[in-house]
């Protein structure tokens, strides 16, 4: 059945308020998700204070100069801060989003982050999305042919490549996936808008051979019906992508070949 | 607990090949309700408050009758079919099967006793 309360262990309380940093003037109020699976205590709301004058513009930059020079052990995952690689995927003020494209200019009031929610937490901001990418496996994101391998290069007209347009950019952030309470509810079995943005990527692809195969993995109950075309997957997308009209795709492409 | 892959667990038992003739159906039934909801609504609503003869007569036309029964039957085979839809999105395991039976139970069994009282009228 689904879970309407939190597990015990999981509930959040106050946490630490850490002091203002001396001297600042501009300051702008932080909350942060903590928990540490080391310490057996509960997950916690700390408080921290940033002195905007020193700081950058975006969340991650926040997060960085908290952890260098307030807090050394807040823990989240951040690489290319340039909404390329997909890491800092994380709740902030409600919206799943990525931490470096997000400014705090976007934020009334305190600015309140929590990990990606609905997956098991590994550390504070840190989400293991180890199910997520075995999903995006399955789905055999890659090119599969079966014709011989040209001399050349598989070749694909300017109109079938721009219908790749809209759904290569996915970095796999996750946002999307823990934004569908569809997915929330069932994500042992439905693969979720990001495997299945990727799955129509190929589908559509003019020049992959195992149409048919891909889309028979995909007609299932569970795997692909559990969209309900919630569409909180195409409104949190960071990269302005639209999972659900790839799905609504692929729906399309199953009622294609039964009716 | 089991020493089962990431691979293992997110492919399961595989696919079940079906899916597609339910959101089908779904998607025609709901635009056979779309039509048939409003001259059902209609066709009743004329005869609303009427004395039992008048009704009976009434039901004896084949248009309001067919429309009836065919809005009976059709409704609640598109609730059949989002009910079992709802249940496999919230409830798991034995309880999910369980309620999928009996609510199919309830739905055949309203149609039958819907379109067959709709007959008894129209006959």
């Amino acid at each position: 059945m689904v879970q309407l309360t939190l597990p015990k262990n999981s509930r959040m309380v106050t946490g630490k308020t850490w002091p203002k940093p001396e001297g600042a003037t501009n300051l702008r109020k932080v909350q942060i998700y903590r928990w540490n699976p080391d310490d057996g205590k509960n997950p916690s709301l700390d408080t921290y204070f940033v002195d905007m004058d020193t700081c950058g513009p975006m969340i991650l930059d926040a997060l960085i100069k908290i952890k260098n020079e307030i807090d050394p052990t807040l823990t989240f995952r951040r690489s290319c801060r340039e909404g390329i690689c997909g890491s800092c995927a994380m709740n902030i003020d409600g919206i799943n989003t990525l931490a470096c494209i997000y400014g705090m200019d976007d934020v009334k009031g305190d600015i309140k982050v929590y990990p990606l929610p609905h997956m098991p937490v590994i550390k504070d901001l840190i989400p293991d999305l180890t199910h997520f990418y075995a999903q995006h496996a399955s789905i055999m994101p890659w090119l599969e042919t079966k014709t011989n391998r040209p001399a050349k290069e598989w070749k694909q007209s300017i109109e079938d490549r721009k219908k790749l347009d809209g759904l290569y950019e996915c970095v796999m952030c996750a946002s999307c996936s823990t934004s569908c309470p569809s997915y929330w509810w069932n994500g042992d079995r439905y693969l979720g808008p990001a495997a299945l943005l990727h799955a129509y990527r190929w589908i559509i692809d003019s020049r992959d051979e195992a149409t048919g195969e891909r889309l028979d993995e995909l007609e299932d109950p569970f795997k692909l019906y559990r969209c309900h075309t919630i569409m909180n997957c195409a409104k949190t997308c960071p990269k302005g992508l639209n999972p659900a009209k790839a799905i609504a795709h692929i729906k399309e492409m199953m009622v294609e070949r039964i009716v | 607990m089991a020493f089962l892959t990431d691979r293992k667990r997110a492919t399961g038992m595989g696919s079940a090949r079906s899916g597609t003739e339910h959101h089908w159906m779904m998607m025609v039934t709901s635009v056979a309700l779309l039509i048939l909801i409003p001259v059902f609504v209609f066709t009743f609503g004329s005869i609303l408050g009427s004395s039992y003869e008048e009704v009976l007569a009434y039901y004896q036309r084949p248009l309001p009758a067919a429309v009836a029964a065919l809005t009976i039957a059709i409704g609640f085979f598109h609730f059949r079919k989002g009910v079992q839809t709802l249940i496999e999105d919230y409830v798991h395991g034995v309880a999910r099967k369980g309620l999928i039976i009996a609510m199919i139970c309830l739905s055949y069994g309203a149609a039958a006793l819907g379109v067959l009282s709709v007959l008894r009228l129209a006959l």
